[in-house]
């Protein structure tokens, strides 16, 4: 890694972790650090939906779905059955790799918008077990009193404590994304996506990429769940239902696809739009995003980092992670 | 790789009653045909007389409505690209069909894909092992790069190149599968004078290597001067086929090419009395 490119990754660093030191003083910001903590906790998931959007050319409409795995299987696992969260997590990722290859082998051997589609239905379904299987999920009242988290025989209690956390996952996702786009595998993912029957014809089993990035996206969206299960310790269906789902993948357009920082920047800021300044627009929310998204489509197709980029600076390989 | 039954003097490629259909038309109509190994197999013919599909056909591109296609003693006409590619054939494209964001070399390295293995795991954790494969993925690359003098270019966007050195590129990319098998689909189109005969010379040295390659063009010149055989697809079938003297010298040949489906520039070689 050179110095221009390492500056910006190092800059975002440091000011990520003053970020809870900065905002503490002032009474109007300081919750900010909570605001974060879940921003974090969907970057996670929008990381691994912009690997399958950006990449694989695919568009999944259940990756609250996802969430929602590993958010109750935390919950049932470490509340009814007292595992260990840390044993319970993996568990939660594990199902939800399952649902995925289930899901996407048969969706994604067909060229095309199948995955759309079969995932749309999928999230419907896993809305409706949360909110039926009374006896396991609670239903619609959803589930209390779920278990803390705790490292190395500490609990995770402060706003600041869970904030370090969760972007330590983040940057280990980001880390591990990085890797995978720049190797063997990446350089096959990036085949696909510029030239889909040259990269088959070179030997890339389409397919089984598409598929590997689908699950790979749906294990982070439940390591996300499950976090958010211990952050929050209450459930309902409702942060699980297809709302969620279409936010994640605004999040990733806004921020713009194939590029890492573009997953946390709209991320980031769309949570801050949604948690704190649209309460506003209260009833109107799905208009407000609307209008984000025609936006975007019309004035920075390529999402707002590539956009930033062009108007910072000339260097677009400091800030895009995927060149070499 | 190759099948047990498989003897290195079989032919390395069986075509047995191929036929492509298209709705109502009949691309290709029971071509029958065998390719020997080591060879340069060119295969000429008019616009639309099937060669491209014939290309298509043998790659997995297209699975042929009926007939058998045995590539190194094994069925292959139902087999995706990615498995007939793994058997040890490659290809490049009519229309240029590169990675054109990204660089010259990483091309190359793709094509270095269906001979490696390091998967999703081994590359997110960078893996001792991953990283090792990484490092002959990248030296094998700029070996190929070497081999076809594109080593200077290495790290511009595959895009970026003027559409000869993109051709040559592409030939790299398919050379790095390491194939028994190299499918050409008029690499010269779009080439000048100079590029044309640099190309001649390339294919010469990919022969030499061992490689077969099956060559579709239009430059008639580079086509009586490197190939061993011929063969001439007409209206989806074959017309003719032999050595090129031959080929030259055959009445019907001659005579299909004189014909009125063949276009202008396409008959300047006869008319020229290259063929
Ligand atoms: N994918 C396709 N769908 C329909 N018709 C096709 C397709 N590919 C080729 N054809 C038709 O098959 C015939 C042979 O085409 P092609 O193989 O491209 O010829 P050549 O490469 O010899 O110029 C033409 O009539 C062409 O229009
Ligand atoms: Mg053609």
């Amino acid at each position: 890694m050179n110095l221009r490119k390492f500056a910006p990754v190092a800059a975002f660093v440091a000011f990520m972790a003053a970020f809870p030191w900065m905002v503490a003083p002032f009474d109007a910001i300081s919750h900010y650090t909570d605001v974060m903590v879940f921003a974090g906790i969907f970057c996670l998931v929008t990381i691994g939906l912009s690997l399958l959007m950006g990449f694989a050319g695919q568009i999944s409409l259940a990756q609250a779905a996802f969430f929602g795995i590993g958010a109750y299987a935390s919950a049932i696992l470490t509340g009814r059955f007292g595992w260990n969260p840390w044993a319970a997590m993996p568990a939660g990722a594990a199902a939800a790799a399952a649902v995925a290859w289930i899901v996407g082998v048969p969706a994604l051997r067909l060229k095309g918008h199948y995955l759309a589609m079969a995932t749309l239905g999928f999230g419907v379904i896993v809305h409706i077990v949360l909110n039926e299987e009374v006896e396991w999920t609670g239903g619609p009242s959803g589930m209390v009193d779920i278990p803390g988290l705790s490292v190395a025989g500490v609990r995770v209690l402060s706003e600041t404590a869970w904030y370090y956390l969760v972007w330590t996952f983040v940057a280990a996702a980001l880390i591990f994304s990085y890797h995978v786009l720049h190797s063997r595998v990446g350089r096959a993912l990036r085949a696909i996506h510029e030239a889909e029957k040259a990269a088959e014809a070179m030997g890339v089993p389409v397919a089984s990429y598409k598929v590997q990035v689908f699950v790979y996206s749906a294990v982070l969206a439940s390591l996300a769940g499950s976090l958010y299960t211990h952050y929050v310790t209450f459930l309902t269906p409702s942060s699980f239902d297809l709302m969620w789902s279409v936010r994640f993948v605004l999040m990733v357009v806004v921020g713009g696809m194939q590029s890492l920082w573009g997953a946390v920047l709209g991320t980031v800021f769309l949570t801050f739009v949604g948690n704190e300044w649209l309460h506003v627009f209260a009833d109107f929310e799905v208009l407000v995003y609307g209008g984000i998204l025609l936006a975007v489509a019309l004035l920075v197709p390529q999402g707002l980092v590539v956009w930033m980029q062009e108007k910072l600076s000339r260097r677009r390989e400091t800030l895009l992670p995927r060149s070499e | 790789m190759t099948s047990p039954r498989f003897s290195s003097s079989d032919p390395i490629l069986i075509l047995q009653d191929v036929h492509m259909q298209f709705g109502g038309v009949t691309a290709l109509k029971g071509i029958r045909y065998q390719v020997p190994r080591g060879i340069v197999q060119s295969i000429i013919g008019p616009n639309g007389a099937g060669k491209t599909t014939l290309l298509n056909c043998i790659s997995g591109v297209l699975h042929p409505t009926e007939g058998r296609i045995s590539f190194l003693g094994r069925r292959v006409e139902r087999e995706p690209p990615h498995r007939i590619a793994a058997l040890g054939m490659s290809r490049t494209f009519q229309h240029v069909a590169l990675f054109p964001q990204m660089s010259v070399l990483e091309n190359v390295m793709v094509g270095r894909h269906v001979r490696t293995r390091s998967g999703f795991w081994a590359a997110g954790l960078r893996t001792r092992s991953m990283r090792r494969e990484e490092a002959a993925i990248g030296r094998d690359a700029r070996a190929w790069l070497d081999f076809v003098g594109l080593a200077d270019a290495a790290h511009l966007p595959a895009g970026a190149l003027p559409l000869g050195k993109q051709k040559i590129l592409e030939i790299a990319r398919a050379l790095a599968t390491d194939p028994a098998l190299l499918l050409l689909d008029e690499p010269a189109g779009g080439l000048n004078t100079r590029e044309t005969e640099e190309l001649g010379e390339l294919i010469g040295r990919i022969k030499e290597r061992g490689t077969t390659v099956i060559l579709v063009e239009h430059d008639m010149n580079l086509v009586m001067t490197i190939s061993d055989r011929i063969l001439v697809l007409y209206y989806g079938q074959p017309l003719a086929s032999g050595v090129p003297d031959e080929i030259k010298e055959n009445p019907e040949v001659i005579q299909a090419y004189l014909g009125d489906e063949w276009t202008p520039d396409e008959g300047a070689p006869i008319m020229n009395g290259q063929l």
